[in-house]
This record gives C-alpha cells, sequence and structure tokens, in this order.
C-alpha cells in the first residue's frame, strides 16, 4: 500500500495562499487506509481551514470532497462539479493522485496536502513498515522474502555491511529507534529454511535502471488493451 | 487569536458526555442542588469512544468557546477502552488548534464515575473559569448557536438526552453546519 503523512498546517496554508474557494479532495483508498487522506481526513482539514480562515477574518470557502481512486480519471469525472467550482484543490491523495488530478484538472490550482512516502504495510494498528522500492527486479525469492532494497540502509545486495551489530542497523530511525538489519534477518531465515547457500551466491550488480534510476516508467498490457 | 479577559463574557461551551458516567454525574449533580455555570451546554453519548476529532473541530468551528469530553473513570469504560481513545483523539486537536493558532487549552478530556456529580460541578466551574480567562473563540458565526451546530455535526453519534439505554440508535447523516440557526 502507498502511504503519505499530512503536511503541516502551515505550510498547507502558504500553498493554499488567498484562494477565496477551497477544494479539500480526498481519496479512499491508499491513503485513507493509511489513515491520512481518506474522506474522514478531508472533513477535518476542510474544517480546520474553516476555522482558521474564522479566526483571521477571511471569507474563504472550504469544501470537502472524496474520490474511491484519484488516480483514475473516470473516479475524478464524479468529483469534477466540486472541482470546477473551486479555485484552489488540496488533495490528500499520493502523489499519483495528486498528479492524475492536476493533469485532469490541467487549468486548477492543484497542491499536495501530504507528503507521500512509502509502500507499506500495516505492522499493527496505525504503524506502518517500508517493504518494497518497486525496483522493477524483485530479488525476495533469493533473499528470504527480506527486501535488501528498502530493508537494508545502504539497499546492500550481497550480504550485511560491518555495521551490522547484534541483527541491528548502524543506522536508526529519525526517531532513534533501532532498526533490524536486512541481510542478519535474510540470513536467518535462509537458516531456517535449510538454503543457507543462497547467501554465498555471486550476484552480479543490480540493474538500479529498472528502477526510478531509469527515468520514468512505462508499463502496457498488450493483451489486455482496448480492441 | 482570543482577546483578553471580557468581564461580560459569558462562555458557551460543549461537552460530550458519557451516558454511563459524567451524564449520570450531572444527573447526580442537579439532584443534588450544585451550583454549575449556565454555559454547559451537554451532549450525551453512548460512549466517548465514539467522539472524533471532526466532533470536536465542528463545535470549535461553529463558535463555541470551549469543548470538553467526559467520559468513565480510566479502566472503568462500559466499552473497556473508550474513553482512552478519547483522550487521544482530544490531545490530537490539541495539537491541530495549536497548529492553527488556537489555543489548546479550548479543549479538555475529563474522567469521573456516575456517582461524581461534585466532580462534575468542580469541572464545570474550573473549565468555565479556564475559558473565561482564554476570553471568547475568534471563530464566532452571527446566526450560528454553537450548540445547536454541535449537537447536529454530532448527530450520527449523540443520543437523544431522553433516552435511557443506548440500544438500536439510528445513524443519522451529517447536515451542513450553515443551514443549523440559532434557536
Amino acid at each position: 500500500m502507498i502511504t503519505a503523512e499530512r503536511k503541516p498546517f502551515d505550510k498547507i496554508l502558504g500553498l493554499v495562499g488567498e484562494s477565496k474557494k477551497v477544494l479539500v479532495a480526498g481519496c479512499d483508498t491508499c491513503v485513507a487506509v493509511c489513515l491520512t487522506g481518506g474522506e474522514k481526513e478531508a472533513e477535518i482539514l476542510a474544517s480546520e481551514l474553516r476555522i482558521e480562515a474564522g479566526m483571521n477574518g477571511r471569507e474563504t470557502e472550504v469544501e470537502h470532497t472524496s474520490a474511491i481512486r484519484q488516480c483514475e480519471w473516470e473516479y475524478l469525472d464524479l468529483i469534477s462539479d466540486k472541482v470546477d467550482q473551486a479555485d484552489v484543490v488540496v488533495s490528500l491523495a499520493c502523489g499519483i493522485g495528486i498528479q492524475s488530478m492536476a493533469e485532469k484538472f490541467a487549468t486548477k490550482l492543484v497542491v499536495p496536502g501530504v507528503d507521500t512516502n512509502m509502500l507499506g504495510m500495516p505492522l499493527e494498528h496505525a504503524v506502518w513498515l517500508e517493504r518494497c522500492g518497486a525496483c522493477g527486479e524483485c530479488v525476495l525469492g533469493e533473499t528470504a522474502g527480506v527486501c535488501p532494497v528498502v530493508r537494508c540502509s545502504k539497499s546492500l545486495m550481497n550480504g550485511p555491511c560491518g555495521g551490522s551489530h547484534e541483527g541491528k542497523c548502524e543506522v536508526k530511525t529519525p526517531e532513534g529507534e533501532e532498526i533490524d538489519c536486512a541481510w542478519h534477518l535474510i540470513w536467518e531465515r535462509l537458516k531456517a529454511q535449510g538454503r543457507e547457500d543462497l547467501m554465498f551466491v555471486d550476484r552480479p550488480p543490480k540493474n538500479w535502471s529498472k528502477g526510478s534510476s531509469g527515468g520514468p516508467r512505462k508499463m502496457v498490457r498488450v493483451e489486455a488493451r482496448p480492441v | 487569536m482570543a482577546d483578553a479577559a471580557q468581564p461580560d463574557f459569558e462562555p458557551e461551551i460543549i461537552v460530550f458526555a458519557c451516558h454511563y458516567c459524567a451524564y449520570a454525574a450531572a444527573d447526580l449533580a442537579g439532584v443534588m442542588r450544585l451550583d454549575y455555570p449556565s454555559s454547559i451546554r451537554i451532549i450525551k453519548l453512548p460512549c466517548t469512544g465514539k467522539l472524533e476529532v471532526i466532533h470536536l473541530l465542528r463545535a470549535i468551528e461553529a463558535g463555541a468557546d470551549g469543548v470538553y469530553a467526559a467520559g468513565c473513570l480510566e479502566g472503568e469504560c462500559h466499552y473497556l477502552k473508550g474513553n482512552l481513545w478519547a483522550r487521544q483523539r482530544v490531545n490530537h486537536v490539541k495539537k491541530l488548534l495549536t497548529e492553527m493558532g488556537l489555543e489548546p487549552e479550548r479543549v479538555e478530556m475529563y474522567n469521573m464515575s456516575s456517582a461524581m456529580g461534585v466532580r462534575f460541578a468542580e469541572v464545570a466551574n474550573e473549565f468555565t473559569a479556564r475559558i473565561k480567562e482564554l476570553g471568547p473563540n475568534p471563530v464566532k458565526r452571527k446566526g450560528v448557536s454553537p450548540y445547536a451546530a454541535a449537537r447536529e455535526a454530532a448527530s450520527e453519534i449523540a443520543l437523544p438526552e431522553d433516552t435511557d439505554t443506548v440500544a438500536d440508535q439510528p445513524n443519522r447523516p451529517l447536515a451542513p453546519l450553515a443551514t443549523t440557526k440559532e434557536g
């Protein structure tokens, strides 16, 4: 799932500027599941913007809406009436949804209300961990289902570095919490599976051009194209 | 930001009170003939755990000078953890208000049991004094009654005042704030 965090309120205010009619647009898929940008959160931000405008004596109309998926044209059609009436749209979707919105309504000012941060999984309620780097060439089959691309701080592809100590990485999260060494996890799980030999296989350098280093990617499923 | 304290300022305060404790405590305070300010307007909930961030914000948006949730004592929630959820949400709203430049003290979470009529009156007095100190909510809208609007915004979670049980309350849709008029 794509996860995102809401931008600080003053950043959003700066993006909205002097606009008189604001539409806060949520997206009811990934960002709703990570409690950042669904309809509920869109309503909360709209209320905050109205309170702030009221406090400072500004006449600002703030509405909210949400699309089932902001990243698909068809769902954007369903909210186009509200978008048409707004001077600025604050999108709470991930970067994909925000860009779809900006492209679909190209004459409108569409601004982000969130920072999209990762492809993660909910570890437990309201806690998400990064799990995929969308590198374009999955190695999970050789790494016992642990992704070294995003779970190793250095994205090493051939075993741990010297900074791994008792299963923990030398890097800490910004909150100061310890991070499991991905290569330690890989080794432990390969051992449990009796597949330690995979650890000693020489891997050629990873082709990073299949990931975001190779420029914008495009995928076409020929067999599914309309005829 | 609010002006300094005004001597004739009568705050309008919304209380989200749990059916099982604070609402009964308010009843008890009445029976005990305890004095507490008329600024307090109560919205009865089946549990403060039903209270969400948006309900608190809507009350502030409607011009309430202060809003507080009154739930059961911690560890004694009828639904086990509803009051703990409420506290987290109230704390989150405090953060949001701070970001907006409003005083976080305008929202609060209190805990009391149904036997604590005296505490109910005490909290009402304490919170009213706090809000008087802060002054009026700068977001006042002409013709909008904070209580009516907050109640309408919370209609999907609020219990009618005359209900004795919390069973089978139908969910009602949110009405737009602007249509809620005084009286």
